[in-house]
């Protein structure tokens, strides 16, 4: 099953990646776990600087931006 | 010419104007309270609407070239004074919102630099913004818009300067100080990248601050109507010589966006208030805010927190005062 994360600090923007991203994996009515990591130091373990950040199957594939639902679903194939 | 760019480009005067002219017509009688209000209501949130939309545009376009990533890297090359000014003025330019000041703080340590470095980019990051200058500039003018960002700068590489001096890497929590440094490859953008990114960015910041704009040209309205000259005068102009200190405090916890400030800063000043007080408020609600703090506070222990926030209050107060004394010079 693929693997998604969304990495965030809990503002607005990166809400809105978590719901868009939920949004793209019933969309593409494809099997994947989704995982929200507030946590900084996890945050940090990816040297990432630019909140908020989607990874697939560990490979980050956007940082500092707020993807629509229909750009996410491109990463999920 | 310039104060032609300055009133009727930057100021959109014109608009005030043609708002006047269809309200008399409507029936409105615009030197009374009600139909002053409106069209200071109507003349301001169009006018803010306008030059949040374009600014956002023109910055988000000059922000894609200056990813956190590549920050981190043009501060590496430098050392002592010149990486605190470098870093105050990367801050001015680089995308930033709050959640990733600490992402930030972990990249920048895992990469080696100095804690006063990134403390000069963190002041300055929220405080001076490409955005502040050319608002500021169609509000109270060049000279002050100029002042605001080099007195803002000023802050920022001083605070940070002094952090170094004080030794206080042991108050950055474990995490970050134990953090890797690790290089993420950048992809490359194309001029359609950047373009959709800068439309994405004023898309997302007009959903996010309409509602301040309202919020602050309302109470600008109701301040620049209804509040008597001599009460302001009293509390935030001549009559009181702790105006500074007081705007300062009430700023510091408050949460509002650069775009909201403005409509209540100008208001104010119209009535008599001092540009030092108007300014300080400005300077403290944009750089320090409840959220921000407690954001903070997961990165760095209490007393570290402290000081950032007393160093950034004390040279907020500062840089009012000064602005109150060159007032007449400037305005």
């Amino acid at each position: 099953m693929m693997n998604v994360k969304v990495l965030g600090g809990g503002c607005s923007k990166c809400e809105t990646l978590l719901a868009n991203t939920k949004e793209a994996i019933a969309n593409a009515k494809i099997e994947a776990e989704v995982e929200y990591i507030t946590d900084f130091a996890v945050i940090g373990s990816y040297g990432i600087m630019s909140m908020p950040a989607l990874i697939v199957d560990e490979k980050i594939v956007s940082m500092g931006k707020v993807l629509k639902s229909s750009d996410i679903e491109k990463f999920l194939k | 010419m310039w104060t032609f760019i300055q009133d009727q480009i930057l100021g959109m005067k014109w608009l005030s104007a043609l708002i006047g002219n269809l309200l008399t017509a409507l029936g409105f009688d615009i030197t009374g309270k009600i139909g002053g209000s409106i069209q200071f209501f109507i003349y301001d949130v169009i006018k803010i609407v306008v030059l949040l939309c374009t600014l956002i545009f023109v910055i988000s376009y000059i922000q894609s070239y200056f990813p956190p990533e590549r920050t981190k890297k043009i501060l590496g090359r430098f050392h002592g004074i010149t990486a605190n000014i470098i870093a105050a003025l990367l801050g001015t330019v680089t995308p930033f919102c709050s959640c990733s000041s600490i992402p930030l703080f972990i990249g920048f340590t895992g990469a080696g630099l100095p804690l006063g470095v990134t403390f000069s980019f963190l002041i300055s990051s929220p405080m001076v913004d490409l955005g502040s200058l050319v608002l500021l500039m169609s509000v109270f003018g060049v000279k002050v818009a100029f002042c605001y960002v080099v007195l803002g700068l000023v802050i920022a590489v001083v605070g940070g300067m002094l952090i170094e001096k004080l030794h206080l890497e042991n108050q950055v929590e474990e995490f970050i100080r134990n953090a890797k440094h690790i290089d993420i490859p950048q992809e490359e953008l194309t001029v359609k990248d950047r373009f959709k990114y800068s439309a994405e960015q004023v898309a997302g910041t007009f959903k996010k601050v309409f509602p301040y704009i309202l919020i602050g040209v309302g109470i600008g309205a109701l301040i620049h109507n209804w509040i008597p000259q001599d009460l302001i005068i009293r509390f935030l102009g001549n009559g009181n010589p702790f105006g500074v200190i007081l705007a300062t405090i009430a700023g510091v916890p408050m949460y509002a966006d650069i775009f909201g400030c403005i409509p209540i800063a100008e208001a104010l000043l119209a009535k008599g208030a001092k540009l030092g007080v108007v300014l300080s408020f400005m300077m403290g609600v944009t750089t320090l805010s409840l959220p921000s703090m407690i954001m903070l506070k997961k990165a760095m222990k209490p007393k570290l927190l402290g000081i950032f926030i007393a160093i950034c209050t004390v040279g907020i107060i500062i840089v009012g005062y000064f602005f109150n004394v060159l007032q007449y010079l400037l305005v």
